[in-house]
Parts: C-alpha cells; structure tokens; sequence
C-alpha cells in the first residue's frame, strides 16, 4: 500500500492584541513592570497583513518565487487588491478568531463581556463550520472580569485597544494551568482546528471521514504533573467535528511537521488507518519574538499572525502525489549536528541509498522563514542559507561545478515566505504550491525538510532534522 | 548573541582574563555584526551578561583568511570547506574590516 497527499491547506490569524503574550514582549512586560494592557503601537491592520506579500504567498495566491521580483521592504509594498482567500488558504481576522478561541474552551477559561460581544465569524465558511452545535457561550459581567484581572488571576484581552474579556488561570499553584500557558494552548487548538476545518471545507471531505489526527503543534499541554503530556491532536479533531479519529501528537522542535507526514504516510501504507490528518496550530510564544529589533530599524511589528497548516493522506491515490517513504531522512544521534551533517543525512544519504542526485529533486522546501523578519534580527536568511548548503553538497558530489550554484539555487529553491512560527515554516508550507503544481504538470518531485533545535531544551546539544520525497 | 554564551564567555574572561582570551565566530550577516559589539563594546540589546560590560575581546571569523590558513587541508575540507561555498566570504572580511577600522 502506499499514502497519497491529497490535500493541504495553510492558514494565518491576525492577532495583533494577542502580540503583548508573545514570550519576548511579556519578559519585557514584566521586567519593565509594564501592565499587561500596554502594547506596541507600530502593529499592522487586517489590510496590510492580507496585502503583504509574503502572507498572500503563505496562503497560495502568490507563487512563492514571484517575492524576489516583489520590491523590498515587503511591507512598504502590499499586494493591491490582495484577498484573505485563496485556492488553499485563508487569513481570519482577530475578532472572528476570538470566537474559534471561545469556541474550543470547555472550562470557561476565555470570559468575554456581555456588553462587547464578538461579531462571530461571518465571511469564513471554515471558521463557522467550527462553531456548528456549540452550546451559546456564557456572558461575563464587566466587574467580574476587572475584578479577575486586578486580583492577578486573569490576564485581559483587548479587541483594538478595548478590553472585552479575559482568560484565567485554572489553578493558583499549578505553572501550568497558568492563565497565558493555558492562552497558548487554547490559540495553538483554536488555530489548529481552523487549519483542519479549512482543509476538510476546502477539499469537500466530511470530518466524520477522517480516521486520525497527527499534531505537530509546539505548546506542552499539560498538568503540573505532565507538564507537554499532550494529546492537542484529540482536542483539535473533536473541535473540527473529526468525531470518528483518534489522535496523538508528534514533537521534535520545528522537524516534527515532517516527521508527522512520515508517521501518517507510515500508518497508512501499513494499512493501520485509511487516511490522516496532519495538523499544526499556532505558536502564540513567538508573537513579536524579534519585534524590539524590527521596531529599533524603523520597522513595524511583524510576527504579529499565527499559523496553522493541516494535510490529508490517504490510501486513495486519487489525483495526489505519493509520500515516498523510501527516500525519508533521518539523522541518527551519532551524527554531526552540524548544518553540514545535518544535509547530508537528511538530503545527500537517502537519496544516494536510492540511486538518486541531489538535483534529481525538483524543488526542496526547506524551512521558509521570511527573511524580512530574520534579517534585522541577525538571523540571517534561513532559507538562502540552507538552499546553499543544498547546493554546496551537489558540489561535492561532482553533481554540478561550483560557479553553477546560484543556477541550482534558482532552479531548486524558494524565498522564505513563512510567518517565524517554529514548527509552521518547516518546509510543509509548499505542500500547497507543490499539489497545485503537481496536478497542472509542472512539477513532479518535491523533498520536504525541516531541522530542529534540540538543545534549546537543554536536554542534549543536538540538533534534529526529518526529510521526506514526494512525487507524482 | 544568546545569553547563555554571553555568560559562558563573560565567565572565561572572568576566570582567564580577556587580554588572554580571542573569540572565533562562525555566523554571518547581521548576526556576526552584533556578536562582535557584544564581544567587544557590550551587548547592544542591554538583555544579557555582557550589558554594560566592554571585554574589548580580539574577534574573528573561522573563515577569514589568516584564520583558516592555521586549520590542516583536511580537517578544512571535512569541516569548512562546504560552509566556504554557502557563506559570502568577501561580505564577512569586508564586514569585519569596516568594523575594525570602526574600533
């Protein structure tokens, strides 16, 4: 048996009053002792983030290539006539979202003010179908939740400036049932589910069909005494009315979207579940990450979305292209960490065990972080820097001379396009652009890769990586 | 430059003395510009063990000349000599020489 991609579909959620909760702004909150109610003032409205470019290539109305015609800063030159829709993607709003975040809270940690209801979710069939047979949610008075909010237990949410409610921690000595921690959790599950939901839409696909749910999500959901025991896959399926799929989510920094394809492509062709899920909510942690280097050079707030990607494999070859679970990489423990070890064992090792060249590959989507938000950050360009290293192997290998590497490049490669939200820019964004490609005839070969950063967790100084083929 | 390293390395200068300390950098680019401030002048970003400390430390980049002429031919080829093909050598000498003439 062999798994087939059937579908993908990228999400973006504007949440510009949720930017204040990204780990670097809160650290500066706090050290500054600066209220929770204070935030930047160079955030970007719903407009100029449909317009940006990098966001319209993000949800597929834009080829990705096409950036490097776009002048720079892509800011400054917004996309006219820019839609939040697309082929495979979508961007809600803040306030429609709100309702997502609502909607996915079972224990009445989200309380909104009766007097400041949220419009819903009008315009986004995705987003609505999620609210289909939710209980009407509860009203809060006002003073409750200033009351909440003063007494520490609570942290406020704005909707442009205003205060229309708040999230509150479910235990007072528990870290993790902390009011933001569970404000993260429940956006990476709301984000999540919208990613699902505009798949299973997208696609026509009922959400009673689905067998199993993979999350690749980032956040560590948990009590004090499993602090990450997981599971968001299961919550988000139950969400998206996914009511006949079990779930289980996969880590490993930003490799695991790749890793989850390898798992469910794997579960399929073993004939364990006939179709799955791929599932990747946001990272509300990375909100306004690098935004004091974007601000100090004149910039606005860029990381000011979350993310969300969701795909559909299934035994049914349809009209998808095969997940070649031949040409998977892995890197073993006793590799070099290095970006070096790192390409050969994800790139240049399962290929040649398969009798192939590195430019056999049509595209490589490697981790696609937009550059604009890398740059000022002393980042570097994440993408142009590993489609070197993709090109340099080729060199070694006497596949091309080395004055032909901007050409291997060029022809191999992308600019990044990816909102810098962890595991949401691990190579799985061009998913989208390689099924459309795919059934028009234009490309027939795309390796997925994506490397994580073990040691920020201190538990080992390596670093991780998973690569897998996928061909017409 | 992360924290972690700031303090790893404000704490050899600490223990060794910095006039007996240099530093060899790998990254490029806008990182490689903001290591050497915080090596040299203090970090810039005022977050982490080098705020306010100027360690005035020698700094260099693996791939320089003058560096990399001390690595042996083959450890070069095994270690450095893809990284020669994927980073933009003329930027990082030109970069480090207008940083130097800068003090």
């Amino acid at each position: 048996m062999t798994a087939y991609l059937r579908a993908a579909a990228n999400v973006l959620v504007h949440v510009p009053d949720l930017v204040r909760y990204g780990s670097k702004p809160w650290r500066e909150a706090v050290r500054k002792e600066h209220a929770p109610g204070d935030s930047f003032n160079d955030l970007r409205s719903f407009d100029e983030i449909v317009g940006y470019p990098p966001n319209q290539a993000f949800i597929g109305n834009l080829p990705p290539e096409k950036l490097s015609g776009i002048p720079t800063p892509w800011y400054e030159n917004s996309l006219a006539g820019a839609s939040p829709e697309s082929q495979f993607g979508e961007i809600l709003p803040q306030d429609a979202f709100y309702a997502l975040l609502e909607a996915a809270d079972q224990f009445g940690l989200i309380m909104f003010d009766e007097e400041r209801r949220l419009p819903g979710v009008m315009g986004s069939e995705s987003a609505a179908a999620l609210l289909e047979g939710q209980k009407n949610s509860k009203d809060y008075k006002q003073e409750d939740i200033i009351e909440r909010i003063e007494r520490g237990e609570a942290l406020p949410l704005f909707q442009e400036g205003g205060l229309i409610g708040c999230v509150r921690r479910d235990h007072d000595a528990d870290e993790s049932l902390d009011a933001r921690i569970l404000l993260e959790n429940l956006a990476a599950k709301a984000s999540g589910a919208y990613a699902l939901s505009r798949l299973l839409v997208g696609e026509g696909i009922a959400p009673e069909q689905v067998d199993y749910v993979i999350s690749c999500s980032e956040e560590a959901v948990g009590d004090r005494y499993n602090r990450g025991g997981g599971n968001l896959a299961k919550a988000i399926a139950e969400m998206a009315g996914c009511a006949n799929a079990a779930g289980v989510d996969v880590k490993s920094f930003c490799a695991a979207p790749v890793y989850a394809l390898v798992h469910a492509a794997a579960l399929i062709q073993a004939g364990v579940v006939e179709n799955a899920v791929v599932v990747g909510g946001g990272s509300m942690a990375k909100l306004g990450m690098k935004a004091y280097f974007h601000l100090a050079k004149g910039m606005p707030v860029l990381e000011d979305v979350l993310g969300g990607v969701a795909f559909f494999l299934t035994k049914n070859s349809d009209d998808g292209p095969r997940v070649n679970l031949k040409i998977a990489g892995r890197h073993a423990s006793g590799k070099p960490s290095t970006p070096q070890g790192l390409a050969e064992a994800l790139v240049r090792d399962p290929l040649a065990r398969a009798g192939r060249k590195i430019s056999s590959v049509d595209k490589y989507a490697v981790e696609l972080h937009n550059p604009e938000i890398m740059l000022p950050a002393g980042a570097g360009d994440v993408a142009a820097a590993n489609y070197r290293m993709l090109a340099a192997l080729a060199v070694m290998g006497g596949e091309i001379a080395r004055e032909e590497i901007p050409d291997f490049i060029e022809a191999h490669g992308m600019p990044g396009f990816a909102p810098t939200q962890g595991h949401i820019p691990a190579g799985v964004p061009f998913l989208g652009h390689a099924l459309e490609r795919m059934r028009a005839g234009s490309l027939a070969s795309t390796m997925i890769l994506a490397k994580g950063s073990l040691f920020l967790g201190r538990m080992s100084q390596q670093a991780d990586g998973a690569s897998v083929l996928i061909e017409v | 430059m992360d924290l972690e390293n700031q303090a790893a390395i404000k704490s050899i200068a600490d223990e060794v003395g910095s006039e007996n300390l240099m530093v060899v950098l790998g990254m490029p680019g806008e990182g490689l510009r903001l290591a050497v401030e915080t090596l040299t002048t203090g970090d810039p970003s005022w977050a982490g063990p080098l705020a306010g400390v100027s360690l005035g430390l020698p700094v260099f980049h693996i791939l320089e000349e003058k560096v990399r002429a001390q690595v042996p031919e083959d450890l070069y080829a095994d270690k450095l000599l893809m990284m020669e093909m994927v980073l933009d050598l003329e930027q990082i000498e030109s970069d480090l020489a207008s940083m130097r003439a800068a003090g």
